[in-house]
């Protein structure tokens, strides 16, 4: 019994950190209705961006977000309007294209300037726990992780739903045309959305550097679980991004828990394409 | 001595190779209301467009208080002070009545002054305000419309453009519409009108254009106008 409760609390855990990986994705998609296939390589770009500081400056992995996040906030909101910009409403084919030269590009990048050896962003924190019963332990560097998702994809809300910029934003995503006419500049909100999503790339980025090991290729497979949680979340909604990342994450779990570790990956699938049957649209999408 | 607000000086414009507008010029007095009127495809659309720089001039040039606006951006040109009420409403779907408002007073200068417009407004149209926080979406055609006409006057424009307001419209909602628009304009927002009702949209328009395949068939004071005359510009019989 215990056994359990712990798992589906590393479940829920690892579910908010899974939802800070898929945000970036899923807002891009929703808005600019773009894929950016180099997500997964962005945020590793933020966990060795975070590694760098660490090392440069000598402190904590958790200091480093004061610089990662603004950091990538200007790559993307350079990269989209100085790059992506030109591909915007030409269909999804430019767009796949192009990011996934990005991806390439970002993944030799950081091959060269960090060698292929595996990293981590290392803190005391890693191997901290929380006794509550004698079976039952909270992984301190997790429950971290998962308020610091939690906060992110809050602040992501309260942009969205209060402030101009977000209203704006959505406004364009609805209707580009009518937008402009409002006297919108759709193609400078576009690089706001972008470098917004590339700050939460930042942070997942972080947080996923402290949990695991990472590798210049290791971007790709958190693009897949991005994938998995806006396809089972549903698009454009901070709420299914959130449910979607915790039933990915405690599928993988149970199924490993269930059928063995090299199952981990398979049941999370088997539930995707559960999801994808019964409502296609997502949990909490729109018909 | 009236002020000119918006003088198109005539225009040529393209869709692709095809020249939709032939040497179109056109003039609106301040606080007046101009009507321009033609059958489907006459270009009446294709010269709102052009004037809020939707659509690029391959001659001509358009002035908004004897500044040069043609050529800019869209986003640049509503924020002097023009906006639009697009055909078929285009009311943000998926944002709320109240956000839709707030979105209409997006340039900077109009800001500032939102929550009072959005109270004017709620005065004007009630029913905005019953509704405010339903997504717009869920509104009827005739909401929608009053809507956008909020929406459009969320950024204390000087001129607005209206695009087909009556299209598809209940005929008491089309004449609560008009009313309104009435009183819009004696509050001194000048108005340009562009209507396939034109009977209603000649009787509430001080001078009045009428296109006939790209071309300004016929314009002057619509009092003045003989059926004969209209019907020959507007179908050519």
């Amino acid at each position: 019994m215990e056994n359990f409760c712990q798992l589906i609390l590393n479940g829920v855990l690892l579910g908010g950190l899974y939802a800070t990986i898929a945000m970036g994705l899923s807002t891009i998609l929703g808005i600019v209705k773009m894929i950016n296939l180099a997500h997964g390589d962005f945020m590793i770009l933020g966990s060795y961006l975070s590694f760098a500081f660490m090392h440069w400056i000598g402190v904590n992995p958790f200091w480093t977000f004061f610089l990662v996040i603004p950091v990538m906030f200007f790559i993307g909101f350079f990269l989209q309007s100085l790059i992506l910009n030109r591909v915007v409403g030409k269909g999804m084919e430019p767009s796949l294209i192009l990011t996934f030269g990005l991806s390439i590009i970002i993944q030799n990048s950081l091959l060269l300037f960090f060698t292929p050896d595996s990293r981590s962003l290392m803190t005391p924190l890693s191997v901290k726990t929380i006794p509550v019963t004698e079976f039952l332990n909270i992984p301190l560097l997790y429950l971290i992780n998962f308020f610091i998702a939690l906060g992110a994809i809050f602040i992501l809300h309260l942009i969205f739903q209060k402030t101009y910029l977000g209203r704006a934003i959505r406004a364009a995503s609805d209707d580009e045309g009518a937008a402009k006419l409002m006297g919108i500049n759709t193609k400078r909100i576009y690089a706001f959305a972008m470098g917004i999503a590339m700050m939460t790339a930042g942070v997942a980025g972080v947080l996923v550097g402290m949990a695991f090991l990472f590798y210049p290729h290791t971007g790709p497979q958190y693009l897949i679980i991005a994938f998995g949680v806006m396809v089972i979340g549903g698009l454009g909604s901070m709420k299914g991004t959130f449910i979607g990342g915790l039933i990915l994450a405690l599928s993988q779990l149970i199924g490993a828990q269930l059928g063995g570790i090299g199952n981990q990956l398979l049941s999370g699938y088997i539930v995707l394409l559960i999801v994808l049957a019964i409502r296609p649209q997502g949990v909490f999408g729109e018909g | 001595m009236e002020n000119i607000v918006l003088r198109v000086k005539n225009i040529d414009v393209y869709y692709k190779d095809l020249q939709a507008l032939w040497n179109v010029s056109l003039e609106l007095k301040e606080g007046k209301i101009v009507s321009i009127i033609g059958s489907n495809g006459s270009g009446k659309s294709t010269l709102l467009n052009a004037v809020t720089g939707l659509l690029p001039l391959t001659g001509g040039t358009i002035e908004l208080f004897g500044e040069r606006i043609d050529g800019l951006a869209p986003h640049e040109i509503v924020s002097r002070g023009i906006s639009l009420v697009p055909e078929g409403r285009r009311v943000f779907p998926r944002l709320t009545i109240y956000e839709n408002l707030i979105i209409g007073s997006y340039p900077l200068k109009s800001r500032s002054s939102k929550n009072q417009s959005i109270d004017k407004l709620y005065q004007l149209f009630p029913i905005l305000k019953m509704r405010q926080d339903q997504m717009a979406r869920f509104l009827s055609g005739g909401e929608q419309q009053i809507l956008a006409i909020g929406r459009a006057l969320m950024s204390k424009p000087k001129l607005i453009l209206c695009d087909e307001i009556s299209l598809g419209l209940a005929p008491l909602i089309i004449k609560e519409i008009y009313n309104q628009l009435r009183h819009i304009n004696q509050e001194g927002t000048s108005i340009v009108l562009v209507e396939q009702d034109i009977k209603r949209s000649l009787k509430i328009a001080s001078q009045a254009y009428i296109l006939v395949g790209g071309r300004v068939g016929l314009e002057g004071d619509p009092t003045f106008f003989t059926e004969d005359e209209v019907r020959k510009a507007y179908f050519g019989i």
